[in-house]
């Protein structure tokens, strides 16, 4: 590794376990803070506002009277504990405001101190605190140590989604000027350009005609990659890290070759070249209902009759459950497939109609375990059974690829680990956390590795795949080790002469 | 009589407290489908899904066993106790009542034991001290005091058992009398007001709470059924361009 590392790696453990209390272990922890012009483009003060206790504190009433989420769960804990241990981050760093509980209570205690007779009356109490300029820090401190992942949800008795609560802090801090600037300036750029990357449609162009020639060079074949094609029947939005970054290219080229190889009429659009939603990280329904439009204007524009989601987590997560809520009903797609679909359902779904020709063994040289991302497994679903997107893309690796491999139980489906870098962290100040937070999943890995020597771990999520190719190294790994689903796919799919 | 107007007050705000809860949970919107996945896609399935939780802690049993064998038994014991008292508030006791009261001091065992279980867990396993408030402790030390007294009267000092009916009776038909004067009673009673004043305004909202959590009780049907948003509706589709 070239990089200086001037934190300590944690050691794998022999089993994921507690770390003990360490009280601040991650408190020097911060993304950095969006500038006046980030924060102004998103329709957010540019510095921290006069009176921003009053309007943090006003704007907490406001939330927990818009969602019904918020409100229960500020007033449902009861402390039982039984998250405590559940969080990547606390099982990465040890620190306690990194257990769920904990996390949620720096909102909490100042909902109690304004919002509850007893906090009101008996702060000391039941541990109510003021607004301060402190605790002010500590929300953006660890709030920004929570990847939105849901995992402690699953193990709460009432069902407590740190995440929601997690958003709702954001957004807190975003109406009194003190947001997070890796987030706030790629949501700007989705805003300006379309994608995440700010990548222009020139460029984008250029790009997928390279890509193209990469393929035709490889297989012998004229897969296309076709951008804004009015008139084709699906519209494909894919994170825009699929259009050059490793390993997500691969997938790319994975989707087109299925495309290719089953005859359908897709297209990229430059004005929706995104499917990542980043206004859900920061709890905004504005700008997530102004990025989610986008997709279903350029929907519109190009004509198409069906919407496909590329692999990423938290995009599949917005067009599953949120999309239509946010842009109105799509009512203007087949009727056939009236909603948005993931690319894994359909290779699934060509795959099992016998309209993909594919040759396991050309995956031979690989013996591959998969992680479950948090937003595909625990926000969203796929196919016709609850559980099916556990069960989908497993199932097209086990098509595709005769050595696949599981680890342990506790870590997959729904209780996956986080690759650590999601919910709006994957920026480079924060490696650190980013690295401790990968802790449970790299174990997982290794333990799943020691028994089966596993040489690549696939994922369906751009930022699980950025992730991982940045802090596998850390762990002794290789960076190259983490693949796109439909890179494996891809690579197995068998071409005849007269398909050219 | 001061005993009668006392728990009155504490029964009205307990009501009434709960209540603008309950109508505070079901006003307020829940803007996007959020359920936990899987998550089931029939209502019969989110009512399956909800019964797991509340009879049998499923989601508790998977994250920590001992928390779950605790939690398990304080809240069982505690139904059964409740259940049972109401043989102080019918006449002729109902038939069902008579027939769990005789294993309510066992439920009352039951409660303790779990209660002590989660009060050991609560001081000794530093991350969930961490997490406690003093209020957290005497939640605890609440309930364990009144299941004490509880099997206190049960076993050793017998209060005055018709007495105390004519109290209990008398407070349904709105006849206030006198309640016996034993300490031990006084304080059981006086613990049941004071955890009939504070429910409303504390954790133990939990029990209304999981009823109304969205991660629980919607449905994975975005797919099939527009869920709207009230306050941002998208009923016109807009711009074409
Ligand atoms: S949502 Fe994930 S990252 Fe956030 S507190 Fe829960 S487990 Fe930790
Ligand atoms: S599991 Fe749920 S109720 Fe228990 S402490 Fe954690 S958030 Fe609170």
């Amino acid at each position: 590794m070239t990089e200086k590392i001037d934190f300590d790696v944690p050691e794998i453990p022999a089993r994921i376990e507690d770390p003990g209390v360490q009280p601040h272990a991650s408190s020097h922890l911060k993304p950095y803070r969006a500038q006046h012009q980030h924060q102004e483009a998103l329709g957010f003060p540019g510095e921290l506002v006069d009176g921003w206790q009053e309007k943090a504190i006003d704007k907490l009433g406001e939330l927990t009277g818009k969602y019904r989420s918020l409100q229960v769960f500020m007033d449902s804990c009861m402390k039982c504990g039984a998250c405590t241990d559940k969080c990547h981050y606390y099982l990465g760093t040890g620190d306690p405001n990194n257990m769920p509980v904990a996390r949620q209570d720096l909102l909490r205690n100042v909902y109690r101190r304004y919002y509850t007779l007893p906090g009101k009356l008996f702060p000391k109490l039941v541990g109510a605190v003021d607004l301060t300029e402190d605790v002010l820090d500590q929300w953006y401190t660890y709030f920004h140590q929570c990847s939105q992942c849901r995992r402690c949800s699953v193990f709460c008795p009432v069902g407590i989604d740190t995440s929601e609560v997690s958003m709702a802090a954001r957004e807190i801090l975003d109406t009194v000027g003190t947001g997070q600037k890796y987030v706030n300036e790629v949501i700007g750029k989705v805003h300006r350009l379309g994608n995440n990357l700010g990548l222009p449609e020139p460029a984008l162009a250029d790009t997928l005609e390279g890509l193209e020639e990469d393929i035709e060079e490889e297989i012998g074949v004229p897969v296309r990659l076709p951008l804004d094609q009015a008139g084709a029947d699906i519209l494909l939005v894919t994170p825009s890290a699929d259009f050059f970054a490793e390993p997500h290219v691969d997938g790319l080229i994975g989707y087109a070759k299925v495309f290719h190889q089953a005859g359908l009429s897709w297209t990229l659009s430059s004005h929706a070249s995104e499917a990542a939603n980043f206004g859900l990280f920061i709890g905004s329904y504005d700008n997530m209902q102004q990025v989610a439009k986008r997709i279903r204007q350029a929907a519109l524009d190009l004509g198409v009759k069906r919407i496909v989601f590329g692999e990423c987590g938290h995009a599949w997560r917005v067009a599953y459950n949120f999309l239509s809520t946010l842009t109105g009903p799509l009512e203007f797609l087949d009727t056939a497939f009236p909603s948005p679909q993931h690319v894994v359902e359909v290779t699934h779904n060509l795959l099992q109609s016998g309209r993909l020709q594919v040759d396991p063994s050309a995956n031979d040289d690989k013996r591959v375990t998969y992680h479950d991302s948090c937003n595909v497994a625990r926000g969203s679903g796929m196919g016709d059974i609850p559980g099916g997107q556990m069960l989908l893309p497993r199932q097209v690796i086990n098509a595709v690829c005769n050595n696949f491999f599981e680890m342990p139980a506790n870590t997959t489906g729904d209780a996956t680990f986080c690759c650590g870098g999601g919910g709006g962290l994957l920026t480079d100040e924060l490696i650190e956390l980013r690295v401790k937070g990968a802790l449970p999943r790299m174990q997982a890995l290794q333990t799943v590795d020691k028994a089966h020597d596993i040489t690549h771990m696939v994922a369906i999520c751009a930022i699980c795949k950025s992730q991982f190719a940045k802090v596998l190294p850390y762990y002794g790994f290789q960076m190259d080790q983490i693949l796109s689903l439909h890179q494996l796919v891809g690579d197995a799919l068998v071409w005849k002469v007269n398909e050219v | 009589m001061f005993a009668g107007w006392l728990l009155y007050l504490a029964f009205a705000i307990f009501i009434l407290g709960l209540l603008a809860r309950i109508l505070r949970y079901a006003r307020t919107p829940a803007p996007l489908k959020i359920p936990l996945m899987p998550a089931p896609r029939t209502t019969g399935g989110v009512v399956l899904r909800l019964l797991q939780e509340v009879l049998l802690f499923r989601s508790l049993f998977r994250a920590s066993r001992w928390t779950w064998v605790f939690g398990w038994l304080f809240h069982a014991g505690l139904l059964i106790v409740a259940l049972s008292h109401l043989q102080y508030f019918t006449d002729p006791i109902w038939g069902w009542v008579a027939m769990i009261v005789p294993f309510s001091h066992m439920a009352a065992y039951a409660m303790v034991v779990g209660l002590t279980g989660l009060l050991c867990r609560r001081i000794m396993v530093v991350r969930i001290r961490y997490i406690s408030a003093p209020s957290d402790y005497l939640m605890l030390v609440l309930f364990l005091v009144l299941a004490g007294s509880g099997l206190l009267m049960h076993h050793v000092f017998y209060p005055d058992i018709l007495g105390l009916r004519h109290f209990t009776l008398g407070l349904v038909s709105g006849n206030l009398s006198a309640l016996p004067a034993q300490w031990l009673l006084w304080v059981h009673i006086g613990l049941f007001a004071l955890l009939l004043l504070i429910f409303p305004f504390s954790k133990l909202l939990h029990a209304p709470g999981v009823f109304f959590n969205p991660v629980f009780t919607q449905r994975d049907n975005a797919r099939g059924k527009h869920h709207v948003n009230p306050w941002s509706e998208n009923t016109e589709p807009d711009d074409k361009r």
